[in-house]
C-alpha cells in the first residue's frame, strides 16, 4: 500500500508538470550555466550585452543592474565609465536648489529608455514593453522561452489565423499575437570578436546577458554550493558511522 | 532519575538557585526514550531546527527589507544582489518555508499512522494542530512581503474569503486590508505579523515539547513504555540520531538553495505587483494547494471558505472520533488501508488545486474533497467500531528482542 502511495504521487507530480504549460513549451536548449558546475560565457555576455544595448535598449529598460556591474562580467573600469557617461541622470538639488542633469556613472543604475510607463506605452501602440532584468526568472521556461521567442517569429500567420491590428505571429508566445515587432535581423550588429550576427547568434548571447542580469549570484551560487554540499554529505556519512557506533550495545 | 552533580563552580551556584542545568539534564540527557523509534520519529526534531533557521534567516533579511510597496520588490532584489550573502540568506529563508512543510506534514502523518493522537496525548496533538495553522498565517504573510505578482493576487484572493461571512463579511475586509484594496497597509501590517508570529510557534513549540514530556512519546508499536528495559536515556541515542536525520535534511534542503532556488517558486513572483494586471492562473504556494482544491470545491463562497478551515480544524477533534484503543497501524489492518488511501486523497487534492477549476478537475476535486471529510468522520468511527486489532506485543523490549520477527511481519 505505501508503494501504491508512491506511485501514485509520482504520477500526480508528472501529470501536474506536463499540463501546466498552454502555449507550446518551449524547445530546451543547451545553457553553459545550467547544471551544477555551470558559468556564463564571457564572450557570450559581452556579446550579449551588445546586442541588448543596441537593440533591445531601445525599448526595455533593465532596472535592477547597475553600470557598475557590468565590471563583474570582465568589463573594465574605463569600459564602464564610458558606457555609463553616454546616459543622462536627473541630479540635485545643488546649492542653489535647481535640478540638474549630469552625464551617468559606473554606480548608477541602466538609464531607461522611457521616462515612465505611459511614455514607453504612447511609444509602442499602447503595449508596454516590460523591464527585462528578471526575464529568465518571470516567465515559465526561463532562458529556453526567451531563446525560442527571439527566434520564433513568422512573417505570415498560419493560414486562417486571424490577427488583431499591429500585432505579429510568433510561435512561443501565449496566444501567438504579440505586440513586439521581431527585434532581431542578420548582421544587426557587428561583434567586436567576429563573430558572425545571425538571427540564432544574437539571440542566444541576449539570452546569456539576460540570465545574468537576472541572476549575477549563479557562479558564487554554484561554487559555494559544491564546498557545503561535499562537506555536509562527508559529514553527515561521518554523524552516521557515529550513530551505528552508539547504538551498538542497544537490543 | 538520580540528580546529577555538577564539576564546575559557576554552573553549581547557579543551580543552587535555580535548577536550570538539573532541569536541562533530565529533558534532554537523561530523558528515557522508547528504544523502538523509526528515522519518522526525527521529524519533530527537525521541525524545531527549521523554525531557528527560519527566524535567524528572517531577523538579517528584515534588517534590509523595506515594507513599503513602491520598495519591497527592490529591496529583496537588492538582498539577493548588494548584500552580502543577501542571496543565501533569501534562499535560505524561501526554500526553508517549502522545507518546513514538508517536514511538518511528514511528522503529523507520522502521528496518523501511529496513533500518536490518542489518549493520553490529545493536547500534545492539539498544540501541534495551532501550530501548523500558525505557520500557515506565517507563511501567507511571508509570501506577500516580496510584492510579486503573486504575492499581491493571493494576498487578495485570500484575504477576499472573509467577505464570505454574513452580515460584516465587506467590513472584515476592509479592516484586514487597512483600507479599499490590498495595498500599503496591508503590506505593512503583514510584516508586523509576519515578524511576530515565528515567536508564537516558538512558545506554541514550547507547550507542545512541554506536554510531550509529561507522558513522553509515543513509539512504532504504539504500545506504553512497562518499564526501564524499554526504554534508553535520550543522549547520546537519539541526539546522535537525530544529528544524522539533520545531516540528510541539509544535503536536501542546500540542494534546492544552491542548485535549483527558485523550484518551489512561481514565475510570476519575479514580475512586480501589478494590481491593474491579474495573472492568467492564481496558484498558492504548494503548501495550501490541498486547501485551494477545497475551498474551490464548494459551489457556494461560505461553504468552501468553512470547508477549508474545517479541513484542518477537524484534526482538533480526531482523538475523540477514532475509539480504537490500539494506537499503531501495524496492529489495524483495515486502519492502515484507509490511512494510505487518505494519504493518496491528499495529494490528489494537491494536483487538483494547481489546475484551473474547469471541467473533470471539478468533479474530481469534489469526490476528493468529499471522501476528505468522509474519512475523518465517518470511516474511521465505523473502522473503530469493526476492526480487530492484531494480538499487541507484551513490551517494546519483548517486541524488540524475541518478538522481533512477528513484529516485522505486522508493518
Ligand atoms: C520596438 C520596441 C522593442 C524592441 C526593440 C524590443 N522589444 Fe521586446 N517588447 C516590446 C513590446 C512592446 C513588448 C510587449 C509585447 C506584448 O506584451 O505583446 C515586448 C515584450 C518582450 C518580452 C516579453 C514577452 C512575454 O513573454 O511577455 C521579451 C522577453 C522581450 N520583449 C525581449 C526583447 C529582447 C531580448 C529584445 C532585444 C533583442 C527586445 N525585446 C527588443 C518592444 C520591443
Ligand atoms: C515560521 C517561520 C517562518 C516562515 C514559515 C516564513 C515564511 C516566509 C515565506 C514563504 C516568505 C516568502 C519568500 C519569498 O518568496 O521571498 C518569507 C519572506 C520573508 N520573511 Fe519569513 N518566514 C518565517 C519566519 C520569519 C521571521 C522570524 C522573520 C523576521 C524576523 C521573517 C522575515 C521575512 C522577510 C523580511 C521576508 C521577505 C524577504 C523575502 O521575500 O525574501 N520570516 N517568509
Amino acid at each position: 500500500m505505501a508503494r501504491l502511495t508512491l506511485i501514485a504521487a509520482a504520477l500526480v507530480v508528472a501529470a501536474g508538470t506536463a499540463t501546466a504549460a498552454e502555449a507550446p513549451k518551449a524547445p530546451s536548449h543547451d545553457w553553459g550555466f545550467q547544471g551544477i558546475f555551470g558559468s556564463y560565457d564571457r564572450a557570450a555576455l559581452r556579446r550579449g550585452y551588445q546586442v541588448y544595448a543596441e537593440v533591445c535598449a531601445g525599448c526595455h529598460s533593465l532596472r535592477l543592474v547597475a553600470y557598475r556591474n557590468l565590471m563583474e562580467i570582465g568589463f573594465t573600469e574605463d569600459e564602464v565609465t564610458e558606457i555609463a557617461s553616454e546616459f543622462e541622470v536627473l541630479d540635485g538639488p545643488d546649492d542653489e536648489g535647481e535640478m540638474f542633469t549630469r552625464p551617468a556613472k559606473a554606480a548608477d543604475y541602466f538609464v531607461p529608455p522611457f521616462p515612465n510607463d505611459n511614455a514607453a506605452r504612447f511609444a509602442n501602440n499602447g503595449s508596454l514593453p516590460p523591464d527585462l532584468s528578471l526575464i529568465t526568472k518571470a516567465r515559465k521556461g526561463g532562458p529556453d522561452y526567451l531563446y525560442a521567442l527571439l527566434t520564433g517569429y513568422r512573417e505570415e500567420p498560419p493560414e486562417g489565423f486571424q490577427m488583431m491590428d499591429g500585432m505579429v505571429y510568433n510561435d512561443y508566445f501565449p496566444g501567438h499575437q504579440i505586440s513586439m515587432p521581431q527585434p532581431l535581423f542578420e548582421d544587426m550588429v557587428e561583434y567586436a570578436d567576429g563573430t558572425p550576427a545571425t538571427v540564432d547568434q544574437m539571440s542566444e548571447d541576449v539570452t546569456v546577458f539576460l540570465a545574468w542580469a537576472g541572476s549575477p549570484e549563479l557562479e558564487a551560487r554554484k561554487s559555494l554550493g559544491i564546498k557545503v554540499l561535499l562537506f555536509t554529505i562527508v559529514l553527515t556519512a561521518m554523524l552516521y558511522a557515529l550513530k551505528r557506533r552508539i547504538w551498538a550495545d542497544v537490543h | 532519575m538520580t540528580k546529577p552533580q555538577w564539576n564546575n563552580g559557576l554552573v553549581r551556584w547557579i543551580d543552587d538557585r535555580m535548577p536550570i542545568f538539573t532541569l536541562m539534564h533530565h529533558e534532554l540527557v537523561d530523558y528515557p526514550t522508547p528504544k523502538n523509534f523509526n528515522y519518522w520519529w526525527n521529524f519533530g526534531s527537525l521541525a524545531g531546527i527549521v523554525l531557528v533557521i527560519m527566524i535567524v534567516t528572517g531577523i538579517f533579511l528584515a534588517m534590509s527589507y523595506t515594507p513599503h510597496v513602491d520598495y519591497a520588490f527592490e529591496s529583496v532584489e537588492r538582498i539577493v544582489r548588494d548584500v552580502n550573502y543577501g542571496w543565501l540568506l533569501r534562499y535560505l529563508h524561501m526554500n526553508g518555508g517549502s522545507i518546513f512543510f514538508i517536514v511538518v506534514y511528514i511528522h503529523l502523518f507520522r502521528g496518523l499512522y501511529y496513533g500518536s493522537y490518542k489518549a493520553p496525548r490529545e493536547l500534545l496533538w492539539i498544540l501541534g494542530v495551532l501550530i501548523i495553522i500558525v505557520m500557515m498565517a506565517t507563511a501567507f504573510m511571508g509570501y506577500v512581503l516580496p510584492w510579486g505578482q503573486m504575492s499581491f493576487w493571493a494576498a487578495t484572493v485570500i484575504t477576499n474569503l472573509f467577505s464570505a461571512v454574513p452580515v460584516f463579511g465587506e467590513a472584515i475586509v476592509t479592516w484586514l486590508w487597512g483600507g479599499f484594496s490590498v495595498d500599503n497597509p496591508t503590506l505593512n501590517r503583514f510584516f508586523s505579523f509576519h515578524y511576530l508570529l515565528p515567536f508564537v510557534l516558538f512558545a506554541l513549540v514550547f507547550l507542545h515539547l512541554w506536554a510531550l514530556h509529561v507522558h513522553k512519546s509515543n513509539n512504532p508499536l504504539g504500545i506504553d513504555v512497562k518499564g526501564p528495559q524499554d526504554t534508553i536515556p535520550f543522549s547520546p541515542y537519539y541526539t546522535i540520531k537525530d544529528l544524522f536525520g539533520l545531516g540528510v535534511l541539509m544535503v536536501f534542503y542546500l540542494f534546492f538553495v544552491f542548485f535549483a532556488p527558485d523550484f518551489f517558486g512561481e514565475p510570476d513572483n519575479y514580475i512586480k505587483a501589478d494590481p491593474l494586471v491579474t495573472p492568467t492562473h492564481i496558484v498558492p504556494e504548494w503548501y495550501f494547494l490541498p486547501y485551494y482544491a477545497i475551498l474551490r470545491a464548494i459551489p457556494d463562497k461560505l461553504g468552501g471558505v468553512v470547508a477549508m478551515f474545517g479541513s484542518i480544524l477537524i484534526l482538533l477533534i480526531l482523538p475523540w472520533l477514532d475509539r480504537s484503543k490500539v494506537r499503531s497501524a501495524r496492529f489495524r489492518p483495515i486502519y492502515k488501508q484507509f490511512f494510505w488511501i487518505l494519504v493518496v486523497d491528499c495529494f490528489v487534492l494537491g494536483w487538483i488545486g494547481a489546475k484551473p477549476p474547469e471541467g473533470i478537475y471539478i468533479t474530481i476535486g469534489r469526490i476528493a474533497t468529499a471522501y476528505y471529510f468522509l474519512h475523518f468522520l465517518v470511516i474511521i468511527p465505523l473502522i473503530s467500531m469493526v476492526e480487530r486489532p492484531k494480538p499487541l506485543p507484551e513490551s517494546i523490549s519483548t517486541a524488540v528482542t524475541k518478538g522481533g520477527a512477528a513484529v516485522k511481519e505486522a508493518t
